[in-house]
């Protein structure tokens, strides 16, 4: 308990960034499209991989800052 | 029938099974304790590191019939079954920030399952009872799955004869191998054996996804067949999700992601690592895996834009791998998906066994046995568990295996507010709890049922708005809904609250205090 109270609001605010992924992908009217493409991939489809790589750096960040 | 056999793909397959299934017993000596103990067998000794770790779960997340189902499913209905893509995605963040707690509190404790969790948290049996018999529900056709995903690849290289000795052969002895490896060695042999399956599967996918779009003449015109596909099958499918299909995608992927740690197979798999950072640090690695499963999807809309016909949509992957490689890598792509499937029903297996002897036997049948007989006990249920499993498939038609693992994910999601919220508090009662269970156990079930058990969704209105939603998730509504009124009633009665066994330090107690004297890798 004291290690966290000790870091106290930053920490949290690490914390948050771990949301953005569920809201980046949760509403799917945002991405559903076909254009622009990249490499032959639907918009749709690439999307979505590129929020595989963006959600493992997100929290890749996060473990990072709140290592003790 | 044996005329379809090719004799060099079924060869190369013998010798990579064969092969991998001894690495599984050699397994059984590698770094072995003198005296088993229900940590050792059920948990791996909790030692593993990063890199075991990392395979362990992949292995036990990624299975052989998730490479069969979720290409299967985009190839029937195209995007709306990429639905697995976002979900293996914000899994991740969910367990960077849970797991960790789990696996500080149930080290501190001794603790083996996510039931023993419950019960050190709430000091209710009951409750503990509920979580362990949900979990063994809704992992044993799970197990069967695996075995489906097994009998797809046997298919497919001709083994499918019209002799129910020669259909039933190849899978028994299959299984056979599993149930030796995993009574003798637990939870290390699949750790082992999950580092081989993954350099099979990560070798067959690559070589998949450069190959096959070189012979269509790249992705774009993968994309561009596929659609020309959608809009003349009778299926009901699109490449680019609907509007009305935004509801379902959007629930089955946050209702999947919320369940997939409350699975004892997983939960297992987490509790095995060395440390709470050992969890941390996987949980920005394994979407590497989700990369994996991705483009294996893709691999779905291959198969759709190639024409493939199948009988069933289950061998579009298989069916595809075959018409464009030759018989030799065909016969080590099915190995390494008849292995992928050994690896998690092992796990699941132990998992299952777990339950049983630590919040069933102990609790019910044999209170104060001692470990050595925990460890004994759980070993004879990890036979049962996986003969059942056998027996299931081979007894019943492929499809109650696929209904009962559906039904079961709805029905493990209705432990989430008992085990995921718990890490945090202790603001529910614990018969509100249970109340919440049952309620949303009862609604998933009823629900499921409305649909003959051939959707995992249902359309419901509220309010004037109506969306097609995720059974679990909708289950879950009411069950937190009814957790929360009952906790509040419970505790304006003065129905008095059990004893707490942990304390809020437990849960951020990260790092192992031996560091460094057992840890693997």
């Amino acid at each position: 308990m004291a290690r966290e109270r000790k870091s106290g609001g930053l920490e949290m605010w690490h914390y948050a960034l771990l949301g953005i992924p569920y809201a980046a992908l949760l509403i799917p009217s945002i991405y559903s499209r076909d254009t622009p493409e990249l490499f032959g991939f639907p918009f749709f489809y690439w999307y979505q991989f590129a929020w595989v790589i963006l959600s493992a750096g997100l929290t890749g960040i996060v473990y990072w800052r709140t290592r003790s | 029938m044996l005329s379809r056999i090719n004799w060099i793909e079924l060869l190369v397959f013998l010798a990579f099974f064969t092969a991998f299934t001894a690495l599984g017993f050699l397994a059984s000596r590698w770094h072995v304790a003198k005296k088993q103990t229900m940590d050792d067998w059920g948990l791996g000794g909790r030692q593993f590191g990063t890199l075991i770790t990392w395979f362990l779960v992949g292995g036990d997340f990624y299975t052989a019939y998730t490479i069969i189902a979720v290409p299967a499913l985009v190839y029937g209905v195209g995007a709306a079954g990429f639905f697995a893509l976002p979900y293996s995605i914000i899994v991740y963040p969910f367990v960077f920030a849970a797991m960790p707690r789990l696996w500080s509190v149930c080290q501190k404790h001794g603790l083996v399952t996510p039931a023993d969790f419950v019960r050190s948290r709430y000091g209710s049996h009951w409750l503990a009872a509920a979580v362990a018999i949900t979990g063994v529900l809704a992992v044993m056709p799970y197990i069967a799955l695996q075995l489906v995903g097994m009998e797809v690849v046997f298919t497919q290289m001709g083994l499918k004869a019209t002799s129910a000795l020669l259909r039933d052969f190849p899978i028994t002895v299959a299984f056979g191998v599993l149930t030796v490896y995993t009574y003798s060695a637990g939870l290390r042999a699949p750790a082992f054996l999950a580092f081989f399956k993954d350099v099979m599967i990560y070798i067959i996918v690559i070589a998949a996804i450069v190959a096959i779009p070189l012979r269509f003449g790249g992705y774009s015109r993968i994309f561009h067949l596929a659609s020309a596909h959608y809009a003349v099958s009778s299926a009901a499918g699109s490449l680019i999700l609907r509007p009305g299909e935004y509801g379902a995608y959007a629930s089955l992927a946050l209702g999947s992601a919320l369940a997939a740690f409350m699975y004892p197979h997983t939960v297992t798999s987490v509790l095995a690592s060395a440390n709470g950072q050992v969890i941390r640090r996987n949980a920005v690695f394994l979407p590497a895996y989700t990369l994996l499963l991705g483009l294996i999807a893709v691999l779905g809309i291959a198969a759709a834009a190639s024409g493939l016909l199948v009988s069933e949509n289950k061998e579009a992957v298989p069916a595809l791998l075959a018409s464009n490689f030759p018989r030799w890598f065909t016969g080590f792509s099915f190995a390494g998906i008849a292995i992928a499937a050994l690896v998690p029903a092992a796990i699941m297996s132990i998992a299952a066994a777990n339950l049983f002897t630590r919040n069933l036997y102990l609790e019910y049948l044999k209170p104060h046995s001692n470990d050595r007989e925990q460890t004994q006990v759980a070993k004879r249920a990890s036979l049962v568990v996986e003969l059942g499993a056998l027996f299931f498939v081979l007894v019943f038609p492929t499809r109650y295996a696929v209904n009962l693992q559906l039904l079961g994910g709805i029905w493990i999601l209705q432990t989430f507010p008992a085990i995921a919220l718990g890490l945090w508090g202790r603001w529910f009662h614990h018969r509100g709890l249970l109340i919440g269970w049952a309620c949303g156990m009862g609604l998933g079930t009823y629900l499921s049922y409305i649909q003959r058990l051939q959707s995992s969704t249902y359309p419901i209105r509220i309010a004037g708005y109506s969306a097609t939603l995720y059974i679990g998730l909708i289950a879950l509504a009411l069950n937190l809904l009814m957790t929360l009124a009952f906790s509040l009633v419970f505790d304006s009665l003065g129905v008095p609250r059990l004893q707490d066994a942990t304390d809020d330090a437990d849960y951020l107690w990260i790092e192992k205090q031996a560091l460094g004297t057992k840890n693997v890798l």
